[in-house]
């Protein structure tokens, strides 16, 4: 006669293995069926928005997420469908991502790159995001499109300048719809040139960070390419607010144009400053005294108030355009929230609804199937005019606004005046002169 | 030497603002023996006042313009001041052009206000704890402020402008005899460096000269005795706190033209404010007054391209540099007391 010794910590144990056991196959099955991270199981999907919610980019930030609330409407069939209404593909049909209901997460970049890391991670991990986009700084993109690489999701690039993002920096899970400073560079200089002559000595003060470098260096080939001598190239430190120090050097050197390669507070400050030290009145070398500013911003446009009128620089996108797709987007945007869209609004919007039509042109959401519809994909009615997303860079291709502060304008919005739309094929480059790897596709799980 | 004498005003420019929070934090820690690092917060509270009378004074109604047409094609909505129905346009231009000099006279009431609530409200619980405390409370209200400012002016900088008659530069070089257009200066800077000396010396003034300076004084030198004769010295150091608070925050509106405030650009100084105060001597006015332009004039010169092509980098680390060799050479500083901040 044998004799069964129960105890209540035994069954207790006893399950709890069992139990395990029997749900690990479940979980190895779910993952290696789906055979990439976060695969959507519900009937919902989950993107995420990393966007600087606090920190001096916030105010950028707020309209990202304006416009990313805009096209998950959009997406999911409300509203008045957007820029589905004109884009040249027709795969999404407004009843959510292969017929899943688009929900969204957001993260806080801060504008900084450990922190913007951290809330991708924590939305990829936590709340199962399948995408991640947003962003205003090129050095955030770097950070987070190389955890996305790591973590297997797609990254859609917000406003990102550097020719690094899709240059040396560039992932096979990460995608840039923004221009670059190389493209700045190649629209911006003809203009220049045009508008100033050939015979300039320029004077560079540009913000010590990636972005500064690249911006400065593209347009410092570009204008120099076209005859212009450059006499100067100082690096301001990121944290710098008065520039004085910077822009009197200017008044002693020979030079009769001033580019300023900052963005932001920085752009804001140091153009102040040399417009109140009479810059825009001076005459050197017999020439009227011109100041360049190679990204502009309608936020930043703001910023510096009247001091903009007049200067020259480049923008991606501006809501004075009259192509339909602009329209569409201006109308959505401004009916629901009152006022014109800014750049940042613009790119991230098209991010999202690019993202979604390349899951429903692929018919699945594993990134390496999404990035493969992306690469060399071709498209229009989105605002830019025909736009096409290279495979070897996954950098999107368009023509590039030459923009002017403009002199007499009619609204707070009203700042920027477009001087000529650069066709596209004068700001291609071949995508080999940045170096960089794309590796391959990491679908993760 | 044009480019020297553009530095030299440069520096004072520079030292003035440094100089003015300086001062500030130095009445606040030689009366109340406070580290006050939210000092730089009402800078950036004093630059909002500005920005907030000028909102003020442009309060607006809608006029509908059917000639023309907003973005979305409707019926342009016009801004129309009511200062503009109330004294006409001219005037009214005239009085929204004049915002920021007409925000001295709000600020100082508002400032002081401020300053006085913050003191009786806060610091006052935590002046018998160590200074770090003192340093983690003020730091975290200075955040406090500087969010609450985000909430409701947004992140982007808000141009200000000075009043038209002073947005144009001076021609220091034909005064002195140098090329014209050689050595020019913007007016608002000039303005602000005088503004800057004048509130310095009045300060001064009001502590040496008046019997509330004369008993404040004695109490930065002796409290418990200044109290043993009757004297209510708290009130007076609260006061005083409100003054410190004022003096910062008319350095921040006489700055919203020079670059355009944010909410964060009294973070921008503090760190830099602190050194001149480590530098001047804690605890000494004039000390903190010399420092303040010292280190901007010093600030100034590492900046030139010249001196950027031997020390590559050297712009942004030469207070700090100046710093260590002045304390190791002076431990309390240029002008610093001994006994202050040595227990």
């Amino acid at each position: 006669m044998s004799k069964m010794n129960l105890t209540r910590r035994g069954v207790l144990q006893t399950g709890a293995v069992a139990g395990a056991g029997l749900a690990l196959p479940t979980y190895l099955s779910a993952a290696s069926h789906a055979g990439f991270t976060n695969a959507p199981t519900g009937g919902t999907v989950t993107l995420g928005f990393n966007v600087p919610q606090s920190g001096p980019y916030a105010d950028e930030g707020a309209d990202e997420l304006r416009a990313y609330e805009l096209a998950v409407e959009h997406l999911n069939g409300e509203g008045d469908g957007g820029l589905l209404n004109t884009f040249s593909s027709k795969a999404l049909k407004g009843n959510g991502i292969l017929g899943k209901k688009v929900e969204y997460v957001t993260g806080d970049t801060q504008t900084k790159s450990d922190a913007a890391r951290a809330s991708a991670r924590s939305m990829i991990e936590k709340d199962g995001a399948i995408m991640v986009t947003g962003g205003s700084s090129s050095g955030v993109a770097v950070a987070v499109q190389a955890l996305c690489q790591e973590a297997g999701v797609i990254f859609m690039a917000g406003l990102t300048h550097s020719n690094d993002t899709t240059g040396k920096d560039k992932k096979a899970n990460g995608f840039r719809h923004f221009f670059n400073s190389y493209m700045t560079g190649a629209a911006l200089a003809p203009v220049l040139a045009n508008n100033y002559g050939t015979d300039r000595k320029a004077y560079h003060l540009t913000a010590d960070y990636n972005w500064g470098y690249t911006t400065e260096e593209a347009v410092r080939t570009s204008t120099e390419a076209m005859g212009w001598e450059t006499v100067g190239t100082v690096l301001t430190p990121l944290t710098q607010t008065d520039f004085s120090s910077y822009i009197t050097p200017v008044l002693q050197s020979d030079a009769d144009v001033l580019v300023l390669n900052h963005y932001g507070g920085n752009m804001v400050n140091s153009l102040t400053n040399a417009v109140q030290f009479g810059l825009r009145d001076r005459i050197a070398n017999g020439k009227n005294f011109e100041i360049v500013v190679p990204l502009y911003s309608r936020l930043m446009a703001k910023g510096a108030g009247a001091n903009v009128k007049g200067i020259f620089g480049s923008t991606n996108w501006h809501w004075s355009l009259t192509d339909e797709g602009s329209k569409q987007f201006v109308q959505s945007f401004g009916t629901k929230y009152g006022f014109p869209p800014s750049q940042a609004a613009h790119t991230c919007y098209v991010q999202a609804l690019l993202y979604a039509d390349a899951v429903e042109r692929a018919g699945s959401f594993n990134p390496c199937a999404v990035g493969e519809a992306l690469k060399d994909f071709e498209f229009d009615g989105m605002g830019n005019g025909p736009t096409l997303y290279r495979g070897e860079d996954h950098q999107c291709f368009k023509d590039v606004l030459v923009v002017k502060g403009k002199e007499n304008p009619t609204s707070e919005f009203d700042l920027l005046e477009i001087v000529e739309v650069t066709p596209v094929s004068q700001v291609t480059y071949d995508a080999s002169i940045f170096g960089g790897d794309l590796g391959t596709c990491n679908p993760g799980a | 030497m044009e480019a020297i004498i553009l530095q030299i005003l440069n520096g004072l420019d520079k030292g003035s603002a440094y100089a003015l929070i300086a001062l500030g934090l130095t009445l606040i820690f030689g009366t109340l023996g406070v580290v006050n690092f939210a000092h730089g917060a009402l800078f950036m509270i004093g630059a909002f006042c500005a920005v907030t009378l000028s909102r003020i004074i442009s309060l607006s109604h809608t006029v509908i313009d059917d000639t023309q047409t907003d973005f979305l094609g409707n019926p342009l909505k016009v801004e129309v001041p009511y200062v503009y129905d109330w004294f006409g346009q001219a005037t009214g231009d005239a009085i929204i052009d004049w915002a920021v000099p007409l925000s001295i006279l709000f600020a100082i009431p508002v400032m002081i206000g401020i300053g006085v609530i913050m003191e009786r409200g806060l610091i006052k619980h935590f002046y018998h704890r160590p200074h770090a405390d003192q340093i983690l409370v003020t730091f975290g209200l200075a955040i406090v402020l500087q969010e609450i400012i985000k909430y409701y002016y947004g992140a982007n900088p808000i141009p200000t402008p000075a009043p038209s008659a002073f947005t144009g530069s001076f021609d220091f070089g034909a005064l002195m005899g140098f090329d014209a257009g050689q050595i020019i200066y913007p007016y608002w800077r000039i303005i602000y460096f005088m503004f800057a000396a004048l509130i310095i010396g009045g300060v001064f003034a009001f502590l040496q000269f008046t019997t509330f300076g004369m008993v404040v004084r004695a109490g930065m030198a002796d409290r418990e005795t200044v109290q043993l004769l009757g004297i209510n010295i708290d009130r007076r150091f609260t006061l005083m706190f409100g003054i410190a608070a004022a003096v910062a925050g008319l350095a921040g509106v006489m700055y919203t033209p020079i670059n355009s405030p944010n909410y964060h650009m009294g973070m921008d100084f503090l760190v830099l404010s602190f050194v001149v105060v480590v530098v001047g001597g804690m605890g000494s006015l004039p000390g903190a007054v010399l420092a303040g332009f010292l280190l901007g004039i010093v600030e100034s010169f590492a900046s030139m391209r010249e001196v950027l092509d031997i020390l590559p980098g050297i712009n942004q680390i030469i207070i700090y540099l100046v710093a260590i060799i002045i304390l190791l050479t002076r431990p309390r500083g240029l002008m610093g007391r001994k006994g202050v901040m040595e227990d």
